[in-house]
C-alpha cells in the first residue's frame, strides 16, 4: 500500500458520508410527509382525496422511473439554479436528493400500509383528529418498519453517490474510477470496494438493530 | 340514551349498490346492556358504527344522549364521540405503547396533563386487574388481558355509552365468561349504558337486559331477553337459541318419523319450558301422581339462569291411553309453563323391541 492512499482513502469516505448523510436528511424530511401524504390520501384513508393521490402518485412514479445517472445529467440546470454550480461534492447531492424523495415516499408509504385499520377507526373512535393520528398512531406504530425501510434508501443512496462521482462529487465511487481504474493502480479500487462493502454492511447492521429495537410486536 | 330511527346504510361496490342495513329502529334506555346478534354480514358491525358514526348512515336519525348526531360538524362529532366508549374483537391497542400509555391514550389526545392522566389511569388499571402490567406492551399479554385495556380505554374518557363489536369473539369461553363479568361489573358501578354486539347467544343470555336479533339488514325481533328465549318467534331467533339449548332429541328418538298422529307404541313427546316460580313447581311429579296409566320419561333437563330468572327446560316422552294423554296435556296447561307437543315418535334402540 502506497502512502498516499490512506489520505486518499479517507477523504473519499468522508466525502460519501457527507453525501450521503446531508442527502438523506434533506430528502426524509420531504419524503416522510409525502409518504404519509400517499397512504392518507388513498381510498377509505382519513384524508381521502382520490384526485391529490393520482397526481401525488404520478408524480412519484415519473421521478422515478429515470435511471439515476439520467436524472443527474437531465437536471443540471436546477443544479445551478439551486447551488450555483454543477460539479462538485454539494452539487450532486440535489440529483441525490430528488431521487431519493419518491423512494423515501413510496417505502413510508409502504410502512404506513402495515398498520391495522382497526388502531385508526380506535382513534377515531376516541375523537383523535386526522393530525393525531399521522403523529401518536399511524408514525408511531410503523416507524419499525420505516426505520428498516429508510436502511434500505440509504444502502441505494451508497451507490448512487458513486454515480455521482463522474460529475465529480468526489466520494469513493469517484476514487475508484480515477485512481482505480483510469490510473491502473488495482489496489486502490480493491481498497475502495472493501470500504463500500464494510460501509453497506455497517448501515444494514445499525439499522437492523435499530428497526428490532423499536418493533414491540 | 340511544335512538336510532329508519337507519339505511348502502355501500357501493363492484357489482352495484349493498344496502347493508335496511331500515333500523332501536331504542337503548339509560343503564341498559342491550345486545344486537346476528349472523356474519347480517350487518350489526355496521349498525354499532352507525352509534358513533365511525359508519356514517345514507339515511336516518341517530340520537346518542339526546344530540343528533348525523347532523354535528367534525369538531362536534369529535367532542361526541369522547363520550362513548368502544371495545374491538381484536382490541385495537397500540402495539408501541406500554398498558398504561394505551389507556392514556384518549386522555393524550384531549390534552390532559400527565398528572391529571395518572390520577385517572391508576383506577382504571386496578378496576381491570392489571395493575402489575403496567409497564408491559400488549404483546406481552393475553388475549384476555388485551381486551381488558382495550376496556379500561374505553373507560378513561368517562363515557356514557359503551360499544362492544364481538369484544369476546377471539377469547377462548373461559375469558369470556370473565370479560362478560368484568362488563357487567362496570355497567352496574357506573350506570353504563353498554351496546353488545355478537353472533352467540351465551353473551346475550349472561349479560344483556334485551336484544334485538338482525337478520339480512332488519330486525327480526327484539325484546327483553327472558322473553325472546322463552318464546322466540322468528325461525332465525329459534336458531340462534337452539345452539345454546340443546333441542336435539336423545338419541334413542333421533332420526324417527315424527308423526302428528298417534302411532301405537309410539311416545308422544313435550318440550316444557319452566320460567320463573313455576321452575320451582313439582309439575311432572303432579302429573305422573294424577295420570298413573300415563308412563313418563324423561329424556332431556336442564336449568339456566337468565339474569335472575330461573329458566328450566325439559323433553319428555309420554305413552299410555289416548285419553289419558290427552287428559295430562289438558292438567299441563293449567300449569304456569309452556309446552310444545314435538309429535310420536317410536323409539328405535334395541330395548324398544
Amino acid at each position: 500500500m502506497s502512502s498516499d492512499m490512506i489520505p486518499l482513502l479517507s477523504k473519499a469516505l468522508g466525502e460519501t458520508v457527507y453525501m450521503v448523510a446531508v442527502s438523506m436528511v434533506i430528502a426524509s424530511i420531504v419524503g416522510i410527509p409525502l409518504g404519509v401524504l400517499l397512504h392518507t390520501t388513498g381510498k377509505n384513508q382519513i384524508l381521502e382525496a382520490p384526485v391529490l393521490n393520482r397526481i401525488i402518485g404520478a408524480i412519484v412514479n415519473a421521478v422515478r422511473s429515470i435511471p439515476f445517472i439520467i436524472l443527474m445529467v437531465a437536471i443540471i440546470p436546477l443544479t445551478r439554479l439551486l447551488v450555483d454550480s454543477a460539479i462538485g461534492t454539494t452539487a450532486a447531492m440535489v440529483p441525490l436528493v430528488i431521487a431519493s424523495i419518491p423512494f423515501i415516499g413510496r417505502q413510508v408509504e409502504t410502512s404506513l400500509k402495515e398498520v391495522p385499520y382497526g388502531l385508526i377507526e380506535a382513534a377515531l373512535s376516541m375523537g383523535a383528529t386526522p393530525f393525531q393520528i399521522i403523529w401518536k398512531v399511524l408514525l408511531p406504530e410503523s416507524m419499525a418498519n420505516i426505520t428498516a425501510q429508510l436502511t434500505t434508501v440509504i444502502i441505494s443512496l451508497v451507490g448512487e453517490s458513486a454515480m455521482a462521482g463522474a460529475i465529480g462529487g468526489g466520494g469513493l465511487g469517484d476514487l475508484a474510477i480515477r485512481y482505480g481504474y483510469q490510473r491502473f493502480r488495482p489496489e486502490v479500487m480493491l481498497a475502495t470496494v472493501i470500504i463500500l462493502i464494510v460501509l453497506v454492511q455497517a448501515v444494514q447492521f445499525i439499522g437492523n438493530t435499530l428497526a428490532k429495537h423499536l418493533d414491540k410486536k | 340514551m340511544i335512538k336510532l330511527s329508519h337507519i339505511e346504510k348502502t355501500y357501493d361496490s363492484p357489482s352495484g349498490p349493498v344496502k347493508a342495513l335496511k331500515g333500523i329502529d332501536l331504542e337503548i334506555a339509560r343503564g341498559e346492556i342491550y345486545g344486537i346478534i346476528g349472523l356474519s354480514g347480517a350487518g350489526k358491525s355496521t349498525l354499532v358504527r352507525c352509534i358513533n358514526l365511525l359508519e356514517r348512515p345514507t339515511a336516518g336519525s341517530v340520537i346518542v344522549d339526546g344530540k343528533e348526531m348525523t347532523t354535528l360538524n367534525d369538531t362536534e362529532l369529535r367532542e361526541a364521540r369522547k363520550t362513548i366508549g368502544m371495545i374491538f374483537q381484536h382490541f385495537n391497542l397500540l402495539s408501541t405503547a406500554t398498558v398504561y400509555d394505551n389507556i392514556a391514550f384518549p386522555l393524550k389526545l384531549a390534552g390532559l396533563s400527565s398528572d391529571k392522566i395518572r390520577e385517572k389511569v391508576e383506577p382504571l388499571l386496578k378496576l381491570v386487574g392489571l395493575e402489575n402490567k403496567a409497564h408491559q406492551y400488549p404483546g406481552q399479554l393475553s388475549g384476555g388481558q388485551k381486551q381488558r385495556v382495550g376496556i379500561a380505554r374505553a373507560l378513561a374518557s368517562e363515557p356514557k355509552v359503551l360499544l362492544c363489536d364481538e369484544a369476546t369473539s377471539a377469547l377462548d369461553p373461559q375469558t369470556t365468561r370473565a370479560i362478560l363479568e368484568l362488563i357487567k361489573d362496570i355497567n352496574r358501578k357506573l350506570q353504563l349504558t353498554v351496546v353488545v354486539i355478537t353472533h352467540e347467544m351465551q353473551v346475550i343470555k349472561d349479560i344483556c337486559d334485551k336484544v334485538a336479533v338482525i337478520d339480512q339488514g332488519v330486525i327480526a325481533e327484539q325484546g327483553p331477553v327472558l322473553e325472546i328465549f322463552t318464546d322466540p318467534k322468528q325461525p332465525i331467533t329459534k336458531e340462534f337459541i337452539s345452539v345454546l339449548l340443546s333441542n336435539d332429541l336423545p338419541a334413542a328418538f333421533r332420526g324417527g318419523q315424527i308423526s302428528a298422529e298417534p302411532i301405537p307404541g309410539a311416545y308422544l313427546l313435550l318440550r316444557l319450558t319452566f320460567i320463573g316460580e313455576s321452575a320451582d313447581d313439582p309439575v311432572i311429579a303432579g302429573m305422573i301422581r294424577k295420570f298413573p296409566e300415563v308412563e313418563t320419561t324423561l329424556l332431556f333437563g336442564n336449568l339456566d339462569q337468565i339474569r335472575s330468572t330461573p329458566f328450566g327446560r325439559m323433553i319428555i316422552g309420554i305413552t299410555g291411553p289416548q285419553d289419558q294423554l290427552q287428559a295430562a296435556l289438558a292438567y299441563l296447561d293449567t300449569k304456569k309453563l309452556k309446552e310444545e307437543v314435538i309429535g310420536y315418535v317410536k323409539r328405535h334402540d334395541s330395548t324398544a323391541e
